[in-house]
């Protein structure tokens, strides 16, 4: 067999075709099998698909670069579970296209950051770090306090849709009408959008009478890490979670 | 059409190529690299056996040891449990008072209560409870919602103004912009909060009679507050948001109101204690 390799090599037909084949069975048995492992995103419930002023400040949190000093991804250690909470799912990143796990801190993990600060603390640590973290290294985001451009917000939940986040039609009908209710509406007034998006936070961050950038991206903050309810998850549920 | 030659120098055969004259030796690799090689892949086989490895239709190959990341993870938080579980069970029976009482238990639970305090309170209220603008301090004997340990333990528990069903709650009217007081009566208001404050207040002042209609249910007559409404002292140079008249201008007029998350939704119940204990050790628990 071996005799016959300089054939192989020498031919650049031949040699194209080995290394084709390589390449595929390569791809076969790397990528295939995640399409179809029950185990590669575990089933919990309480993952939904974000409300259009989360998908805006999402938006922004990636224009702005967060991710490259923020991960999302509690990894499955010891130290990791004792500081930030339950380690992360691929389950809470099903719908985020592209997922934000990152893979440098220079701040700390962000997976788990929903509700754990006030709206008032986001908004005024993203305005100026120093504001409320005297050490903070981290840059000032004052200028996320102009309007925020939703007209097309509609067509991002479409978009979505297209590479499989299960948004309904009247979900997308409703894009603009969620994202400004969201801000303005009053939370004990039981707004649709809170039936549409449960665990979404009603309510402005910024509390000016227009729809700012910032609130966008606190209203996605506050929701991170939220959507599972882990307390409901023993050990023994996780194993069978996993498998 | 290749020509294995014997090279006259180092004993060893070509590889039959030449190119302009260059011919290429073919010198077999090093024993050592070969074995080594060979072990590697007997290596991979033992592991294939061994450890999760072989993506199948609907799953992978577990391995004969069936490892798995969160399978280690879990076992370690359960040793870790153990370990801590002397002290850990003792604050878990324990109400925070007997918490306070026991010396050991109480170092116990000041050592872990500073560590969940740097990581979940300090944003806020910064490292060691200093507090800022908008934020209390939690170091000085001022309680907005009452001072005692079982007050900081259930502000900790349910928080504040959160849509916790327990939470404290309570809003400051909006007296300008409601139009509940005039301009002229919400300055007269302030300069008489200014005058409590600095312990000389203006009797017989047009503030004073606003003050006493308006202010004084919540905030009491001599300005000593009230922590069941969370109505802060205004008897004292102490201010969540500045004491300047502007300030006091301003929140009279359209009032901020401070929120807190309820940490029993995120951490579980020893870990409050430990944190309630440590602020109420801070310097200032009543």
């Amino acid at each position: 067999m071996f005799k016959h390799h300089a054939k192989l090599e020498t031919n650049i037909f031949f040699l194209a075709v080995g290394i084709l084949l390589t390449i595929v069975v390569g791809g076969l048995v790397e990528v295939v099998p995640l399409f179809s492992i029950e185990s590669t995103i575990e089933k919990v419930d309480g993952v939904r698909p974000y409300s259009p002023l989360e998908l805006a400040g999402r938006n922004i949190y990636i224009r702005e670069g967060c991710y490259n000093c923020h991960s999302q991804m509690i990894r499955p250690f010891k130290d990791e579970v004792e500081r930030y909470g339950h380690y992360s799912l691929a389950a809470e990143s099903k719908y985020d296209h592209p997922f934000q796990w990152g893979s440098k801190r220079t701040g700390p993990d962000l997976a788990r950051v929903g509700g754990k600060y006030t709206n008032e603390w986001q908004l005024r640590h993203l305005i100026n770090p120093r504001d409320v973290v005297p050490g903070s290294i981290m840059p000032g985001y004052k200028h996320l306090m102009r309007p925020l451009d939703y007209a097309d917000i509609a067509a991002h939940l479409k978009a979505n849709r297209v590479v499989g986040v299960p948004y309904t039609d009247a979900q997308i009908a409703n894009a603009k009408k969620d994202l400004e209710e969201q801000v303005f509406a009053d939370p004990a007034s039981k707004p649709a959008v809170a039936a549409s998006y449960p665990k979404a936070q009603i309510g402005s961050a910024a509390g000016k009478d227009k729809v700012t950038e910032m609130d966008a991206l606190v209203a996605y903050l506050q929701v991170l890490g939220t959507m599972v309810d882990f307390s409901a998850i023993t050990p023994e549920a996780a194993k069978k979670m996993n498998r | 059409m290749a020509t294995v030659e014997k090279d006259s120098v180092s004993g060893q055969n070509t590889t039959g190529h030449e190119w302009d004259g260059i011919k290429e030796l073919n010198t077999p690799l090093p024993k050592w690299w070969v074995y080594v090689f060979w072990a590697t892949v007997i290596w991979a086989i033992g592991y294939w056996v061994m450890m999760p490895a072989w993506p199948t239709l609907n799953g992978y190959t577990a391995g004969y040891l069936g490892y798995s990341s969160r399978g280690t993870l879990d076992a370690e938080l359960v040793a870790q449990k153990k370990g801590r579980s002397a002290w850990l069970s003792k604050i878990e029976a324990s109400d925070v008072a007997a918490i306070e009482k026991d010396k050991d238990l109480l170092r116990y639970a000041m050592a872990g209560g500073k560590i969940a305090f740097n990581e979940n309170c300090a944003a806020c209220h910064g490292v060691g409870g200093v507090g800022a603008y908008g934020f209390p301090t939690l170091a000085d004997d001022e309680w907005l919602w009452g001072g005692t340990l079982a007050d900081i333990e259930q502000t900790i528990k349910y928080g504040v103004r959160n849509a916790n069903a327990n939470s404290r709650q309570s809003e400051m009217p909006k007296f300008g912009a409601d139009g509940l007081l005039k301009p002229e009566q919400i300055s007269a208001v302030s300069d008489y909060v200014l005058s409590l404050a600095s312990k000389a207040p203006a009797k017989g002042s047009a503030g004073e009679t606003v003050y006493a209609e308006n202010c004084a249910a919540c905030h009491a007559d001599d300005g000593a507050g009230m922590a069941a409404v969370g109505a802060p002292a205004l008897n004292n140079q102490i201010w969540l948001y500045k004491g300047t008249k502007d300030a006091i201008v301003a929140q009279v007029t359209k009032p901020k109101h401070g929120a807190m998350p309820a940490w029993s939704e995120r951490l579980d119940a020893s870990t409050v204690k430990m944190l309630a204990v440590y602020v109420h050790n801070l310097g200032g628990g009543k």
